[in-house]
């Protein structure tokens, strides 16, 4: 730890789409803040100020990971605010969005302010949450939005709950936007879904999986566009999985409407062939599609059609995935492959350096309207230091969340963070 | 020990899928599904299945080879009958046999079924005969059971079940001949639930088999099916013409519900195989049904009782194939040499 | 080494002496059995010889073997056929090779599966040294003493020949 509370980045290069800025800078922060950002900042002027030497190294905006579920409160088993606090702030994210489904449900104030006590208490990196669109992500009531958002929630959401009555969702939307906040939606139609568990071809076909069809996400896309367009509410479409989903997304964003998307950063990696040998850790949902749907995916994050990309955190116990395929919980620890796995696009040539991180940082903190994401003076001094050649593998071992499943393990990679600073702190 | 003779071969499969079932010199140590096992595996299941048929019409239908090893019959699905073909081929081996169903004891209690493997196999078992209702129960046991240990797949969820579809290759082979390139095999019925159908078809096209076709309305048919080797048919006539081999599956009656069907009536005006519908087969089609029938849904009984019906001698086939899984799997451990005279 | 005398000379022997062993026990109609692969080979000469007149039967023991622990099982292209009762049957039990005596063992354990027999008469054309169990032929081609490492084998079915080899013994 830091004796004064001053920091100076020597000579990193700094990345920071939101400024537009790709140059090799000094970066001075004091009380939390960025003070300075300049080509050289001499060392009178930083005064005592602890200094990082970060030449070769890469210096980004914070990592704001849309979706990750801290299991807090409620299924403290398999994850807490502290352990997964802890592990988002060695990973280079500084920000973490909760969506509302713990238990008790986001849907009341009271809820929120639990939470916040918590975060106070034990959180290691910032979070903030969703509140519930509707009362115990039932799809039936509206939930009280406008308390939700006075407490503190940055957004509303059904989380992975579906809507099921369009006239309910009519009204959600049109509550929402009458408050000015954004609708968080995880596109899917239970009755096309029908307890899948894997998408709907080939391999669970070999598999004898019960499938679930792309169009149990699109249909529902579909569906929700139409009232946007007759609302106008601000909505962002999270998780997406399909190739015909981005259709719709990019024909909406052209039209003008507000609609943004997002990604979990395993869609882009893993594709249903890696069910193949009834790996658990694989069992995400929405499934693992295709290759066409995985680099259409990919295609549209360059194209800006996808503007962020998250982790989907979903810690579990290790029990959670030691069953038969269908019977495992879904979802992968992933807070510590979200940046690593990101920049492997760039290594893949997918995207470039500013799009990559601006999927993680500045897209995110639009979408969720929070200043963050950004390096600007006077700016919360949340960043990232990233070695960008350093050879690394996933273990088991070096996972600092509570929860290891993850289908990553063994994987190489060649990007790793070095230092993290939320609000100034030297975390690592 | 690659699949060498499979027509469909299997770009959508790592490797580990099925050589789990394989020790290390290429020999069946787990019997887990069809797939990926070569022909000359199941030749060799086929020919000691078909020396067990002698043994089974004997007086005296009992052989001392599996002597002192413990067979566990684990079965989380009811299914009196296949249970006790299995029970019958372990006792025929002279195993010892245990039977386990999960349905009524354990697993409402939440134990899980690693649980459960683990505290039989504190029980000294040598292999475990798992029935399961989720795909992939099978290979999930093999992979976590302790190393000698053998696991049969005796139907996990929609996945497999490839001693039903090794009895029928039996069945189909005593019937036709060794030569499956010259057979036309038509599988009529709920291929989106069948774990019998899927084993089938990777077995049929294993053993080269000259075409093979699904025969449903799409709400029965998985997504890809033609992906596995076969070709579609939505209508019964068209889909069993000329063919030499007619396999009938059984229709659950829960599929009535979620509009996968309007009617039984229609069901069996449209797929039930009758006198009528079957003329339009090969004069000489054999006639299979994986049991148990539901005459007047998917069959006419006149059918299922006639002349091209195989229904009887796939039952019987069913002890000697399991005989002659389980007396392969267990005899891995053992080496080639040294035979004493 | 010790000379080998040819098969069909030895199976000519044994007729002899099996007709005359049948007489003095007073067995008139008996059912001969051979033993997959050389002693069918031989049990099919010595049953013309004979001319019995219940058909050839053939036992393939592999499913009774005591080895299996070790060398598991092998697909048989010739399971075993008994073409009629053996209750109450005198039995001619015919293997080319007798040396251990567990394939006699679990011959005749598959024998008493089919049922009970009035008597065995075991006829081998060669017994060579090496005995493991107190089993002994009745009726013996050819007495042999041979070393551990040698091995005795009859190939066929035709010609009918005898071949020592030397293997390594483990």
């Amino acid at each position: 730890m830091s004796l004064s509370n001053a920091l100076i980045i020597k000579q990193g290069r700094v990345i920071d789409p939101a400024n537009e800025l790709d140059a090799v800078k000094d970066i001075y922060i004091k009380n939390g803040h960025i003070i300075a950002i300049d080509d050289h900042i001499s060392a009178d002027k930083a005064g005592d100020a602890q200094q990082i030497d970060a030449s070769g190294l890469i210096v980004i905006p914070g990592v704001i990971d849309l979706c990750a579920r801290m299991r807090e409160p409620g299924l403290e088993h398999k994850a807490t605010i502290k352990s997964e606090t802890i592990a988002a702030s060695k990973a280079g994210i500084t920000t973490l969005c909760c969506p509302p489904d713990t238990d008790p449900v986001i849907d009341e104030s009271a809820v929120v302010d639990l939470i916040n006590q918590r975060v106070k208490d034990a959180a290691h990196s910032h979070i903030v949450c969703l509140g519930a669109l509707t009362s115990g992500l039932k799809g039936e009531h509206l939930s009280e939005m406008a308390a939700l958002k006075n407490a503190g929630c940055v957004g509303v959401s059904n989380a992975s709950m579906p809507i099921t009555n369009t006239l309910v969702l009519r009204r959600a939307l049109e509550y929402a936007s009458s408050h000015d906040l954004t609708v968080f939606l995880q596109p899917n139609d239970p009755h096309l879904s029908d307890h899948g568990c894997a998408h709907d071809g080939a391999v669970a076909t070999r598999l004898g999986l019960p499938g679930i069809p792309s169009a149990a996400e699109s249909t529902i896309i579909a569906r929700d566009l139409e009232l946007i367009a007759e609302i106008g509410a601000r909505v962002h479409f999270g998780r997406l999985s399909s190739a015909r989903s981005i259709r719709l997304i990019e024909q909406a964003q052209q039209q003008g409407l507000q609609v943004t998307a997002d990604v979990a950063v395993h869609q882009l990696f893993l594709t249903e062939m890696d069910l193949s040998s009834y790996n658990s850790h694989c069992h995400v949902l929405p499934p693992l599609r295709e290759l066409r749907d995985r680099d259409t995916l990919r295609q549209a994050i360059a194209d800006g059609f996808i503007q962020a990309i998250c982790s989907d955190h979903q810690p579990h116990e290790e029990d959670a995935k030691l069953h038969p395929f269908p019977a495992t919980e879904p979802g992968i620890s992933g807070l510590e492959t979200l940046l690593p796995l990101t920049l492997k696009l760039v290594t893949e040539g997918v995207l470039s350096w500013s799009q990559a991180i601006a999927s993680l940082t500045s897209a995110p903190a639009r979408i969720l309207g929070i200043d963050k994401g950004h390096l600007s003076t006077g700016a919360v001094a949340d960043l990232a230091i990233i070695d960008p050649d350093k050879d690394w593998t996933l273990e088991t071992a070096n996972i600092n969340s509570l929860a290891k499943n993850t289908p990553f393990l063994g994987w190489n990679f060649e990007h790793q963070v070095k230092h993290t600073i939320i609000s100034g702190r030297l975390i690592k | 020990m690659v699949n060498k003779n499979a027509r469909a071969t299997n770009p959508l499969l790592g490797q580990d899928h099925w050589n789990i079932q394989l020790d290390k010199n290429g020999r069946l140590k787990h019997f887990l599904t069809i797939e990926g096992l070569g022909s000359d595996i199941l030749n060799e299941i086929l020919d000691t299945a078909e020396n067990f048929t002698s043994v089974n019409k004997r007086v005296v239908k009992k052989v001392p080879l599996l002597r002192g090893k413990t067979i566990t019959n684990l079965f989380f699905e009811a299914s009196t009958r296949t249970r006790t073909t299995f029970e019958l081929a372990a006792k025929r081996l002279s195993a010892d046999v245990l039977n386990i169903n999960i349905s009524t004891s354990a697993a409402t209690k939440g134990e899980s079924l690693l649980d459960t493997l683990y505290n039989l196999q504190a029980m000294q078992t040598d292999m475990f005969v798992i029935r399961h209702q989720d795909s992939g129960a099978a290979h999930f046991a093999a992979r976590h059971v302790a190393p000698y240990i053998s696991v049969l797949n005796a139907g996990d969820g929609r996945h497999a079940h490839p001693t039903q579809a090794m009895l029928d290759m039996l069945t189909i082979r005593q019937k036709k001949g060794h030569d499956f390139s010259a057979l036309r095999v038509a599988i009529v019925g709920d291929i989106l639930h069948s774990r019998v159908a899927r084993s089938q078809i990777h077995a049929l096209n294993t053993l080269n088999t000259g075409e093979i076709r699904v025969v449903a309305p799409r709400t029965l048919l998985p997504a890809d099916i033609e992906k596995l080797g076969v070709k579609v048919h939505y209508s019964l006539q068209q889909g069993i013409q000329d063919a030499d081999v007619v396999i009938m599956l059984r229709l659950q009656k829960e599929r009535m519900q979620g509009a996968m069907l309007p009617s039984e009536l229609e069901y069996y005006q449209q797929y039930g195989l009758s006198r009528e519908t079957l003329k339009y087969a090969k004069p000489d089609a054999i006639v299979m049904h994986p049991g148990p029938i539901n005459r007047g849904v998917e069959i006419e009984s006149s059918v299922a009782d006639g002349p091209q019906s195989v229904i009887l001698d796939q039952v019987s086939n069913g002890i000697a194939v399991r005989m002659a899984v389980m007396s392969m799997t267990l005899g891995t451990s053992a080496q080639q040499t040294g035979e004493d005279k | 080494m010790t000379k080998i005398i040819s098969p069909d000379t030895l199976i000519q022997q044994l007729s002899d002496k099996l007709s005359a062993t049948l007489s003095q026990k007073n067995i008139s109609n008996p059912v001969m059995v051979g033993i997959h692969t050389g002693g069918v080979w031989v049990a099919e000469r010595l049953h013309k010889n004979l001319g019995l007149e219940e058909p050839l039967g053939t036992l393939n023991i592999s499913f009774y073997r005591d080895d299996f622990s070790r060398i598991g099982v092998h697909p048989q292209v010739t399971p075993s056929t008994l073409p009629t009762e053996v209750d109450g049957r005198h039995i001619i039990l015919v293997d080319d090779v007798l040396q251990t005596g567990r394939t006699i063992r679990a011959a005749m354990n598959e024998l008493f599966d089919y049922g009970r027999p009035a008597s065995i008469t075991l006829v081998c054309l060669v017994e060579r040294g090496g005995h493991e169990l107190p089993i002994r032929a009745d009726i013996v081609g050819q007495q042999l003493s041979l070393q551990d490492d040698e091995q005795i084998k009859l190939t066929g079915p035709v010609p009918l020949a005898l071949e020592i080899k030397q293997v390594n013994v483990q």
